[in-house]
């Protein structure tokens, strides 16, 4: 069993995203063992891109802010060894193919492995491409996660069926971002899953309340909530790792409550 | 590499988010259909001749090729095509494709403006909406072109991400995209972003070359010895070389802005800068950084300033059969002078790179050796940039 199915063990799971060396790798730090402790069940670290395409205006400039205070992979590599001494959730990163892709699929995969992360998510690598990156993540003991959309319809049995660690379900349209409601047809997309699979699911893109969060993981096995998250480390800088944790407790106290 | 769809050697691919995979699927079995639909093609052809003024001319350039004193040079005139530049080639296979799949609405991005302004006149002509994306730094550098979208409809939207150039109107016209599919199509102006389009477009710029073979044979009843045209995402290039990759005799030439030099970072030259990468879609060349992030290029031409460049053009270079050079902003302005002096023609700051390195190319050739050189674009939008990069302040 991967570690990421872990994170399915404590009733619905909370998953929470965070782009790292936002403001600086220091704060980042601090938040996510803050964001641990407070009961997040899976991690996952942005790696900054300088063109993040499938990111909203928040995390977008998050990621700006990010490489413009100087952090790089191999700087978040380090940052998730010193991590890995307290923090013992499953963690994955979530970057674009080119970050990886540029530091050598193999090499990113092994020092991945020997720092501890579970997995990878790209969201610019769909179904059709994944057997570039795969492989890899297998011969290190990653998992490819890999997303579903509403638009995805007939190619959800084929994903599901191939899937690894748990199933991304984007839940709307667009870009990653707050939304005040998400209008698809969640539970028919977990059906479709389970017809083939039997993945977890968590519902991403658009979540920030915890009503929202109860809903959309009642729905399915959890909710991820990325900007929301990233919307208070930018409001609060080097103070944000207490504050997300108060967040994030309440996030989970939400899916507890389910 | 097991998706083997729209790969150009190593190159091509679909790296776009599973959003949008369902619509460039259906995208490429409708563009597989009209393909082989006589009724579309007779459309097209129709709108090329009639409404864009196809075929464009292969004119001798006698004045240069006398002041050169080397091999004979040949213009290909698209920027005598309606909407003064190659792009409406693209455009209006892609409105009319767009429009087969019941979309009502274009989106498109745009670096120069010559692909918005395109856009925005197919939509009028086929009664579509049109919304622009367009990097903040490019509608000022081309306020013209900005006014000319908005007199055809279009809303024009500044992006102010990143750069504000090219690059982030791309980013932000791909976010849209994923926003809205079901009424949209994303009118993708170069040979580049996920499969299918690289081959889209280059299809319906192969028109150029095809024009171009036709027209040298009844002139000089021969192959050329060189075609050259400027390269940002590579689009006229493609369109100018693609019916001669066969005939290898002929030397392809693709003109890459190199902005203030190859040796600063002030450059466009992917090709000669750049290495292997993923972004916007494709596997390809990309100037970026030891990790990946994608360089902040430079060029005096907006429609230049890319930092990747089409999947087939990075394929032609692997396998040596096209050859990349770059062309400094100086250079690039010096030709747009020269041949505004020699020729009469206001040839666009993109077109005057493949006019600067034949300025260089044709003093070493045979006279009895000719250059085809594809004018990809006219230069009215850039007399107020070019005035400023001589220190005079028109006003527009």
């Amino acid at each position: 069993m991967s570690n990421i199915a872990k994170a399915f063990d404590h009733g619905k799971a909370f998953v929470a995203f965070i782009t790292c060396g936002d403001p600086d790798l220091e704060t980042t730090e601090k938040t996510v063992i803050a964001m641990a402790n407070a009961g997040a069940d899976l991690i996952e670290l942005g790696i900054p891109f300088s063109d993040p395409t499938a990111e909203g205006p928040v995390i977008q400039a998050a990621n700006a802010r990010a490489l413009a205070g100087g952090v790089t992979t191999d700087k978040i590599f380090e940052m998730v060894r010193r991590l890995r001494a307290s923090v013992k959730v499953p963690m994955v990163f979530m970057t674009y193919a080119n970050v990886v892709f540029s530091y050598g699929i193999d090499r990113f995969c092994a020092r991945c492995q020997e720092i501890g992360m579970d997995g990878m998510i790209l969201p610019d690598v769909p179904y059709e491409e994944k057997e570039e990156f795969a492989p890899a993540c297998r011969a290190h003991n990653l998992d490819f996660v890999s997303l579903i959309a509403p638009t995805s319809e007939d190619r959800i049995a084929t994903i599901a069926k191939d899937a690894e660690g748990f199933l991304y379900i984007v839940s709307s349209m667009g870009v990653t971002g707050e939304r005040r409601e998400i209008t698809t047809d969640i539970g028919a997309m977990v059906r479709l899953v389970r017809e083939s699979a039997s993945i977890p699911c968590a519902v991403g893109f658009g979540i920030s309340t915890p009503e929202q969060a109860a809903h959309m993981a009642g729905l399915s096995d959890g909710a991820i909530v990325g900007s929301a998250i990233v919307r208070l480390i930018a409001e609060h800088g080097k103070d944000a790792p207490e504050i997300v944790a108060e967040y994030v407790k309440r996030m989970k106290d939400a899916l507890l409550a389910l | 590499m097991t998706n083997p769809k729209g790969r150009f050697g190593i190159h091509g691919g679909q790296y776009i988010p599973e959003t949008l995979m369902n619509a460039i699927i259906e995208l490429e079995n409708a563009y597989e259909a009209c393909k082989k639909d006589e009724a579309f093609q007779a459309e097209l052809t129709r709108l090329f001749n009639d409404y864009a003024g196809r075929p464009s001319r292969l004119y001798y350039a006698e004045r240069m090729t006398r002041d050169l004193g080397g091999a004979k040079i040949y213009l290909k005139r698209e920027d005598l095509n309606h909407t003064g530049a190659h792009k409406i080639n693209n455009v209006l296979g892609q409105a009319l494709l767009a429009k087969r799949m019941g979309k009502t609405r274009l989106i498109a991005e745009t670096g120069a403006g010559q692909h918005g302004v395109a856009t925005a006149t197919a939509a009028a002509l086929l009664g579509m909406e049109c919304v622009v994306y367009m990097g903040k730094e490019d509608t000022i550098r081309q306020a013209l072109n900005v006014y000319r979208m908005r007199l055809l409809g279009a809303e024009v939207i500044p992006v102010e991400s990143g750069t504000g150039t090219l690059k982030d109107a791309v980013s932000a016209a791909m976010r849209e995209w994923t926003n809205r599919i079901s009424d949209t199509h994303y009118c993708l102006g170069s040979v580049m972003g996920p499969h299918p389009f690289p081959t889209i477009v280059r299809d319906f710029q192969a028109v150029i070359s095809k024009e171009i073979k036709e027209q040298l044979f009844q002139a000089e009843g021969r192959l050329p010895d060189a075609v050259l045209a400027c390269v940002g995402g590579g689009s006229n290039a493609i369109g100018a070389f693609y019916h001669f990759i066969e005939d290898e005799g002929v030397r392809l030439i693709g003109c890459e802005a190199a902005g203030r030099g190859i040796d600063t970072f002030e450059t466009a030259a992917t090709v000669n800068t750049g290495r292997v990468g993923i972004f916007h879609g494709m596997k390809s060349y990309f100037c970026q950084d030891e990790y990946g992030q994608i360089a902040p290029v430079y060029s005096i031409s907006a429609g230049l300033d890319y930092p990747g460049v089409g999947p087939e053009h990075a394929y032609l270079h692997d396998i040596g059969r096209a050859e990349y050079v770059a062309v400094t902003d100086d250079e690039a302005v010096n030709a747009f002078e020269y041949l505004a002096r020699t020729e009469g023609i206001i040839p666009a700051i993109e077109s005057a790179h493949a006019v600067a390195y034949a300025q260089k190319l044709a003093p070493q050739m045979q006279k009895d050796q000719i250059i085809v050189v594809n004018l990809s674009g006219r230069g009215d939008k850039d007399c107020a940039a070019i005035a400023r990069y001589r220190g005079e302040d028109i006003h527009e």
